[in-house]
């Protein structure tokens, strides 16, 4: 069930047509998905502290109604290692078209997962799950169930992706939590039955998995009608 | 609504007959109904008149029995009065052959049909279509019986939105030996549709299997029919059309890009345990095992042949298709070969697959299916007889069907589909053994038991 405070973040957003990534993020953790540790900054010394407070090095992205895909834009920075290459970043994404403010989020370990949504016109909601990252359509490796999704239909997900050893500890690495991954998929698929009316397409893209949780790392929610 | 008289109608009036045109549409499906089907038909046109020696009652009203269904076949602007008209004299149900309708832009006629439908509970297939075939009791379709391939009764039961497809998958089920129970097109479905349908054919006891050639669904009508898809017993076989037009709005999310509609619809399917087949020719096949078995099985094979060629080529084709072809066991292969006629023994290849080789005779495949329909090691057989070989009987048949039945174990059958060998394909298909025309067919009927979760 939506809260207030989940309704008025998507009401808050219908004018732009997508949710910006820490509303949406926000949205998300009143659901009970894991999101990083992090800190919106209006201005360089915001952001210095934010980033004290969650810890070196950290990543840093830039909030803007005119930007959807951040990376494309030059807006994403990855494994900022102190306060000036911080300062650095602040100035000159802040030169970025409608620049809104910097994240700050902690820098995450683990798997890259996609985590998706849509609402088909024949079928409904629908859940994606997929190997992440930015390189998601170049792979395709994706597998899609209709909404509701229940823990046996994420596990058969799960083994119906080509690169599911890659999350099985392939070649020394750590195991993904599996359980951890199923808590997320089905609060995500509860959300989306929810949101059903309201919105168009959502990438959790990427969701950092561990073998002790998992995180959406970054997160776009695009409204009905965009 | 009530279908079973629209769907098993001994009363049918013909609305539209010319008296003139005897190849008018009306006129060849009034002629086939009452030259060839157990059901009493009348024709109907407003003029009256003789057709032929009988009477033409001017409307639904003058006939003097109850009439279970009307074929409509009169121009679509006159299709609403005459809905009307069934309506109030009781017909159980129409079926709309008539074009005209949204097909050509009038949505108003056709929803004008839809409203008198709903308001009165009253059951109509169509417009735009072709109806309903059901072999043995009655047929609307249009065409000329002896144009028309007919496949025998059965128990698949197939619903077409294009009435061409229909008539097509019908030719490659009576080729294939595939019978069927009825067969629906729905054209443009203004208020009978695939879900409809498929909630009756789940309770019509002569129906095992039920087949789809489906375009497209209305919006979230998809997600009712797998809904309902699941919770039914019957297996689903499903052919869609357009999996390559997509939509054509801006995609702005990596989900809505990788999620295009048609690997949305063929996911949700196999989520929900429809079988999904890829072409007419994967249909055919998926029908005929699966109206022979519903029980689910792994995924291994044992495959036996009497050319090492076929063996391979078959194997090529099961793993491709995801089947796996495991070893046997020095037990299994010992028991087998026990049995073996003393010349086939030295010489067979007992690996899966087995090779018989040339020599082999009757006694050497019963050896080999009861070798494998009893070993635990395999989940279906598949046998490749090549009757030229000469030490095959066309006795075969009807006796390896036995060893199924002791057994339970799908078997399936590749036989080429040659007159001469006709009495071979009948003892398998008349013991209910699936035989397939070509060895890419017989794996595509073991994939589809394996595929089928409802089973």
């Amino acid at each position: 069930m939506l809260t207030e405070d989940m309704r008025l973040i998507i009401d808050k957003a219908r004018e732009t047509g997508w949710i910006l990534e820490p509303d949406a993020k926000r949205l998300l953790a009143l659901t009970g998905l894991t999101v990083p540790d992090f800190g919106l900054a209006a201005t360089a010394s915001e952001a210095v502290a934010a980033a004290q407070r969650i810890g070196y090095p950290v990543a840093a992205k830039v909030v803007s109604a005119k930007i959807l895909h951040k990376s494309e834009a030059g807006g994403v920075a990855v494994g900022v290692p102190n306060a000036s290459h911080l300062t650095d970043i602040f100035g000159k994404f802040s030169a970025l078209e409608g620049f809104a403010g910097l994240l700050v989020e902690e820098m995450l370990p683990g798997s890259e997962l996609i985590v998706g949504a849509k609402v088909d016109f024949q079928f409904g909601p629908v859940i994606l799950l997929g190997i992440g990252g930015t390189g998601v359509e170049i792979y395709r490796d994706t597998v899609i169930r209709m909404a509701p999704v229940t823990e046996k239909d994420v596990q058969a997900m799960l083994a119906g992706l080509k690169g599911a050893r890659l999350l099985q500890g392939y070649r020394g690495a750590e195991p993904i939590s599996v359980p951890e991954l199923i808590r997320l998929m089905l609060a995500f698929s509860a959300l989306v039955m929810d949101l059903e009316n309201d919105i168009e397409s959502i990438d959790l893209n990427p969701v950092k998995c561990t073998g002790s949780r998992c995180v959406v790392a970054d997160a776009r929610i695009m409204l009905r009608g965009f | 609504m009530d279908y079973r008289p629209l769907l098993n109608p001994e009363t049918i009036a013909v609305v539209g007959v010319s008296l003139t045109n005897d190849r008018h549409p009306a006129n060849v499906i009034y002629n086939k109904i009452l030259l060839r089907y157990p059901v009493k038909v009348y024709p109907v046109n407003p003029r009256g008149g003789m057709l032929q020696r009988d009477r033409v009652y001017e409307d639904i009203s003058r006939i003097p029995t109850k009439i279970d269904l009307a074929v409509v076949a009169a121009r679509a602007e006159f299709v609403p009065d005459i809905l009307a008209s069934c309506i109030q004299n009781g017909v159980g149900g129409a079926i709309v052959i008539s074009g005209g309708f949204a097909e050509i832009g009038r949505r108003d006629l056709q929803d004008r049909l839809v409203e008198l439908a709903r308001a009165a509970e009253f059951p109509f297939i169509g417009p735009n279509c072709l109806g309903i075939y059901a072999p043995s009791r009655f047929d609307t379709f249009f065409l000329p019986g002896e144009r028309l391939v007919r496949p025998e009764p059965g128990t698949v039961a197939m619903v077409s939105q294009s009435g061409g497809v229909l008539v097509d998958q019908m030719v490659k089920f009576a080729e294939q030996g595939v019978g069927l129970s009825l067969a629906v097109s729905i054209g443009n479905k203004a208020l009978i549709r695939e879900v409809d349908l498929l909630e009756y054919l789940a309770t019509d006891d002569g129906t095992r299997v039920i087949a789809f050639y489906v375009e497209g669904f209305a919006q979230n009508e998809g997600r009712r029919f797998v809904r309902t898809a699941a919770r039914l017993s019957k297996p689903i076989i499903v052919l869609k059309a357009g999996k390559t037009v997509e939509g054509r709005r801006a995609v702005s999310s990596h989900t809505a890009s990788l999620a295009g509609d048609y690997r949305v619809f063929s996911e949700v399917m196999a989520q929900h345990g429809i079988v999904e087949a890829q072409d007419e020719f994967e249909l055919a096949s998926f029908c005929e095992s699966l109206s022979c078995y519903q029980t689910a099985v792994g995924d291994r094979v044992g495959i036996i042949s009497v050319s090492g060629g076929h063996g391979a080529l078959a194997s090529d084709v099961c793993i491709a298709r995801g089947l796996t072809l495991p070893r046997l066991s020095e037990q299994t292969r010992q028991q087998i070969r026990d049995n073996l006629s003393p010349s086939v023994r030295p010489i067979a290849s007992l690996e899966n697959p087995i090779d018989l080789t040339g020599s082999a005779v009757d006694e050497d495949f019963v050896a080999a299916a009861n070798g494998l329909c009893s070993s635990p090691e395999v989940d279906a057989v598949i046998l490749l007889l090549l009757p030229y070989s000469p030490g095959i009987s066309m006795d075969l048949g009807a006796r390896l069907s036995y060893v199924l039945r002791r057994e339970g174990k799908p078997l399936v059958a590749y036989v080429p589909h040659q007159e001469k060998y006709r009495m071979l394909i009948e003892g398998f298909e008349l013991n209910n053994v699936p035989v397939a025309a070509s060895i890419e067919g017989a794996v595509l009927m073991v994939e589809a038991i394996r595929r089928c979760k409802t089973c």
